[in-house]
């Protein structure tokens, strides 16, 4: 009890405290406050990993009613089970990680205090999102987290850019938390509660229900898990919904590495499996959730491979790898998606965290043709971000070797066209992911410095605060594939997940997965071995064959590079209309129609209107007042006087 | 004396009245003296207000859903008319509400009102017994007295320490509810005909037969719907607020703009249940135009007050939504969504006063940058900023959620669209924070402001805690109001089930 709670709300109460009392115990306190805090906390949510998991005390904590309004009853609560054990350790560490790193990376910024507290807050929204009993504690913690990203995104609040940024990431968000919130009415209106249990218990009664929605009888389980998905998408960056996350990079880079490739994207992930009970009954809104993660796997590859920010090619990258895990999701190789979740946090964070190292060596330069031939000045960084690709790339026995191998695999043994699409689309993207990633290398770190003289005198390898962490993650995004395989996907894995995902017997594709042919299982690492040749073939050699090479495909990279125009698109559809609607209804709506037949029309149509109310309007504006009083007074004296008569 | 005894309604009503006499004889050769007396004593007896406010709200009894606290003496007798006051479930909160802004209201005028401080004290006390009076009478003769009383003060406000247009800005709001309040007296003097009283628990329930029904049901709609307001009579709201003095301001939002749907409760459910129901179709398009076209306004203001003001009407659009869906989590979320706004609203008209004492100025544009040299101001200016975008963990989201689901539950393409005011309103208050409070610093006279003094934050960190605390414990309100709801409702249910001419036969 008291354990569970204080792994939830430390990271609460160290918010409140560096944040409100900044000024009392200072940047130095502020910071070594936080840290704690938060290392504290993840001591204890590998506790519960040992007590929850290992020995199976799965259980659930209620701590008070929150809103109960009718049927509508809600509670704060701490859900213990695999799931959110797994994800509280993935966030806890990751963060104290991001923590300690801050110190060293912040050391320059005026506003330490501030920057750690809301670190601190973002982990407790996001604690309180994966230990959520019920959806609206769930939504609670899904726009805290939000609100976190706002808040840090827009950190430098002194630059349009980041506001813009920040306000995007808001608002897209919102759009998909506008899903999330009618999902939750339509779960709430078919199972009469939001609590996870009774919904989970329910499921049996509505498997053939339909839903009355826009006039159309749509069947219930299809229309809540695919409007629920919407909210996935806007928090997990997948096609449509994704806009914000390469803008996001306007933040600190320990940001990125915490909310905008750990943690904070993983939501969506997070949301779907823990719905695995509804998912597993709606085989439609499962093709659509294959559909979207394969192509947005893709799709943010190939961007990926053009952008030349190094943060942006990590986000690119981000948003693909969580593709992967939706398209898992969707052939319901749950398990395999958690799987990768997990390593993908490690050496995502490690990447970003490396990135940021990069940036702090080179003067805040993210550009990366500005950069070159700096490995040997930075060679502790240098091996991080090797290690850290050799995982993203899927090289044997790194981390992201297993998972994304057996997210492939589980694809693949889907035997279904939408499995099989995005088996062959992951391993394009396979190709693509290893192909970015040496280019980012070779960019960075070798061939002849393109940085100016001044920057490269600068130059020098990050303070201890912030080499120390990447250290442990790279522990992580080396063993934590081979450590863990057995428990989330292999033999184990029954045992392991317990109750906490739901899979149809039929639908068990992580089983298959272990039964599939060799060239299924060799193939992606083909496309990956390949990519890295590629690479190493077009940019070791210096950037002429790069740029001939774009010029050649010019159309597609033009394409490729601007992202797919969504921006423009956005801005055209939906930016640009509410703006003109806006002004459409100030002044048509309401000056010329509502005031004009109302009482500006009243004016000038009593004779001389403009004139005579001039003249009222002496502005003794007692005298109304007065003849208002005596008007209402006679007008009440006169009723009075007609009842009287009655 | 007990509680059981002590007239406390009427107490709390009539002192703020009592207290304006003695601030009016308030006299003195010094000015400032004067004005600080005025002040002091306003203050005094708005917070002992306060204080019997709080003492009623504890001693609510949330079992039960009679009126309680309940004063009934004759009045005028030939006509049997009594002053019957009390309060249940749906007015209590009001009643505290207007309560804790007075006197917040009264402190500020200190330093944004530099003429006739004692008679804007006066009139802020009048004020306040008319609007405790609105919600706490149960005779309809009584209420339309409080109720369309409460316009002259206002009109006053607006009309004497407003701004450059104050005049045609406090016309505009006359204008609009003398219309409808006209119709509703004629409604009520036909209702007293029909029932021979217009006692408000006599006629809850007990609804005529016939198509009068639905006249009388528009009459008083002609009412509320301008005091909500509802789209689309609404448009004398953004000049009102524009014009009026900050304290108008806060208490337009905050407390006036509850007296429409109180009257919807208190009359329109529970005396028209057919009209209701025949009703709530166009009201729900109503309030969905209202969420949409004033969201989409409010994005291209370039006066912060406006776009507050026209975030008003969207966030009363889910209060008529949740109140005409007549669920419970509709109407319990009308309710919390009006307390809410209460709370919200009024602090974020405090928090352009603050910065309009600084600059002088509303227009946006002129900011930017802020957060700078006014950290403790950003932090609050965002809490509010956040309630109003309805984060969960805020008074705003709870109302919303609720209201919301209530709405999604009567339709579902209702739902979907009043739910778009979710990526609406949190558009245009972003918009706004950013512009005003980040970004580059580019106006020098707005890097040269104060952050907030004693008094300003003495009138924010109250109202930013309860918005958080309704948030995170809102049973402490849904408790409260939930029996008079449920009894609301279920009164509604059986009237519309019965058919009219069963309504003819028991002689009505």
């Amino acid at each position: 009890m008291i354990l569970e709670t204080l792994a939830v709300f430390i990271p609460l109460i160290t918010f409140i405290i560096a944040f409100l009392g900044c000024k009392i115990i200072g940047d130095r306190g502020a910071q070594f406050l936080t840290c704690t805090g938060i290392i504290a906390s993840a001591v204890m949510s590998c506790m519960l990993f040992q007590d929850v998991i290992l020995d199976g005390n799965v259980r659930t904590i209620t701590l008070m009613t929150w809103i109960s309004s009718g049927d509508f009853i809600v509670d704060w609560a701490i859900r213990l089970d695999t799931l959110s054990v797994v994800m509280m350790c993935v966030i806890t560490l990751v963060s104290s990680c991001v923590h300690v790193y801050s110190v060293g990376y912040m050391s320059h910024d005026a506003h330490k205090a501030r920057f750690m507290s809301y670190l601190s807050l973002f982990t407790f929204a996001m604690l309180m999102l994966v230990t959520a009993d019920n959806l609206i504690q769930l939504f609670f913690g899904w726009e805290g987290v939000g609100l976190a990203s706002y808040l840090l995104i827009g950190f430098w609040n002194h630059k349009h850019s980041a506001n813009r940024a920040a306000m995007k990431a808001f608002i897209v968000n919102r759009v998909g938390d506008l899903g999330l919130a009618l999902g939750i009415f339509v779960i709430f209106i078919l199972f009469g509660s939001v609590q996870f249990d009774t919904i989970f218990v329910g499921v049996n009664d509505v498997i053939y229900d339909t839903f009355p929605f826009w006039g159309y009888e749509i069947h219930a389980l299809t229309l809540a898990c695919l409007l629920l998905f919407i909210g996935a998408c806007g928090k997990s960056a997948q096609l449509g919904l994704h806009t914000w996350l390469p803008d996001a990079m306007e933040g600190p880079t320990p940001v990125s590495a915490l909310i905008h490739a750990a943690t904070m994207v993983t939501a969506g992930i997070f949301l779907v499996a823990r719905f695995s009970p509804l998912y597993e009954y709606a085989p439609d809104a499962l093709m659509v959730v294959t559909y979207l993660g394969a192509f947005t796997a893709i799709v943010a590859a190939t961007i990926g491979m053009t952008q030349f920010d190094i943060k942006r090619v990590i986000a690119y990258s981000t948003m693909s790898q969580l593709g992967y895990m939706f398209f898992a999701l969707g052939v319901s190789a749950y398990g395999a998606a958690m799987f990768h979740l997990m390593t993908h946090a490690f050496f995502k964070a490690l990447l970003f965290l490396g990135a940021g190292s990069v940036i702090h060596a080179m003067s805040n330069e993210q550009d990366m043709r500005k950069m070159g031939g700096i490995w040997k000045k930075i060679p502790f960084t240098y091996a991080m971000m090797w290690i850290g690709s050799l995982a993203l790339a899927g090289i044997p026995y790194f981390a992201g070797y297993f998972s994304k191998d057996m997210v492939l695999e589980s694809a693949w043994a889907d035997q279904s066209s939408h499995g099989n699409l995005a088996y062959w689309l992951g391993v394009t993207a396979a190709f693509i992911t290893a192909f970015y990633s040496w280019r980012l290398l070779i960019m960075t770190f070798h061939g002849k410095s393109r940085a100016s003289q001044k920057v490269l005198d600068h130059v020098h390898e990050s303070p201890l605060s912030m080499t120390l962490p990447l250290l442990f993650l790279s522990v992580g995004a080396v063993g934590a594939g081979y450590v863990f395989y057995e428990l989330f996907v292999g033999h184990d894995r029954e045992h392991f997940w317990a109750n906490s995902l739901f899979i149809l017997p039929a639908n068990d594709t992580v089983e298959a997965a272990h039964h599939v042919p060799m060239w299924v299982k060799k193939t992606p690492l083909v496309a990956a071995v390949s990519g890295i040749v590629i690479a190493t073939l077009i940019y070791g050699t210096g950037g002429k064959f790069a740029g001939f090479i774009s010029k050649i495909f010019k159309p597609l990279h033009a394409l490729f590079f601007n992202k797919y125009y969504f921006d423009e698109l956005y801005h055209t559809i939906f930016q640009r209309p509410a703006i003109w609607f806006g002004a459409l209804f100030t002044k048509w709506g309401d000056q010329k129609t509502i005031n004009g037949l109302g009482p500006d029309g009243i004016a000038k149509l009593s004779k001389g209107g403009a004139g005579i109310l001039s003249k009222l309007q002496t502005g003794y504006v007692y005298h109304y007042a007065f003849m208002m009083m005596i008007g209402l007074v006679a007008v009440i004296s006169w009723i009075f006087w007609k009842m009287i008569e009655w | 004396m007990t509680l059981e005894t002590f007239p406390l309604l009427t107490v709390m009503t009539f002192l703020p009245l009592v207290g304006a006499l003695f601030v009016m004889l308030i006299k003195g050769s010094d000015d400032t003296r004067v004005r600080n007396n005025a002040v002091n004593v306003g203050a005094f007896i708005s917070f002992c207000v306060f204080g019997l406010s709080l003492v009623m709200l504890f001693n609510f009894d949330t079992e039960t859903s009679d009126f309680q606290f309940v004063e009934n003496v004759i009045w005028f007798e030939a006509l049997n008319l009594t002053y019957h006051m009390g309060v249940d479930g749906i007015s209590v909160f009001f009643v505290v509400l207007a309560a804790l802004l007075t006197p917040i209201c009264i402190l500020l005028c200190k330093q944004s009102v530099t003429s006739r401080t004692r008679e804007y004290v006066v009139a802020l006390l009048i004020l306040e017994t008319l609007m405790i009076g609105t919600f706490c009478a149960l005779d309809g003769i009584l209420f339309y007295i409080f109720f369309e009383g409460v316009l002259i003060p206002m009109f006053i406000l607006i009309g004497v320490w407003g701004g450059p247009k104050r005049v045609y800005a406090a016309f505009k709001f006359f204008l609009f509810t003398l219309l409808g309040s006209v119709l509703m007296l004629i409604a009520l003097i036909y209702m007293f005909v029909a029932y021979g009283t217009t006692d408000i628990p006599t006629m809850m329930f007990d609804p005529l037969a016939g198509d009068i029904q639905f006249w009388l049901f528009l009459a008083f709609f002609a009412s509320f719907a301008v005091k909500m307001p509802m789209w689309p009579v609404h448009t004398w709201l953004p000049d009102a607020h524009v014009e009026a003095p900050t304290g108008g301001s806060v208490i337009l939002a905050g407390v006036l703009l509850k007296m429409g749907g109180y009257g919807f409760l208190r009359f329109s459910i529970p005396m028209f249940p057919e009209a209701t129901e025949l009703f709530a179709p166009m009201i729900f398009w109503l309030s969905v135009i209202a969420i949409i076209y004033t969201s989409l306004i409010a994005l291209v203001q370039t006066d912060m007050k406006k776009m507050i003001a026209y975030s008003s009407v969207a966030h009363m659009g889910y209060v008529t939504l949740g109140i005409f869906t007549a669920t419970t989590n509709g109407v319990e979320g009308a309710i919390f969504q009006m307390i809410s706004h209460g709370l919200i609203s009024a602090a974020l008209f405090i928090c352009v006063g603050v910065i309009y004492d600084r600059m002088h100025t509303r227009e946006i544009k002129r900011y930017g940058g802020i957060v700078k040299n006014m950290p403790k101001y950003a932090t609050l200016f965002m809490i509010f900023m956040l309630g109003s975008v309805g984060l969960p963990g805020t008074s705003g989201f709870v109302g919303e959620i609720l209201a919301l689901m209530g709405a999604f539950q009567a339709d579902t393409v209702i739902g979907t669209l009043a739910a778009s005011g979710l990526v609406l309103g949190a558009t245009y208050m972003l918009w706004l924070y950013r512009q005003v409070v980040f970004g580059p610093v580019e106006n020098k006279d707005a890097a040269a402001m104060n952050d907030v003094n004693g008094m300003e934050k003495f009138a924010l960190i109250p109202l930013a805690a309860m918005v958080i605390w309704l948030g995170v414990q809102p049973n402490f309100v849904l408790d409260r109001i939930g029996p008079s709801v449920e009894n609301l409702l279920n009164n509604y249910y059986t009237a519309i089930s019965l058919p009219t001419d069963e309504l003819a036969r028991m002689g009505r």
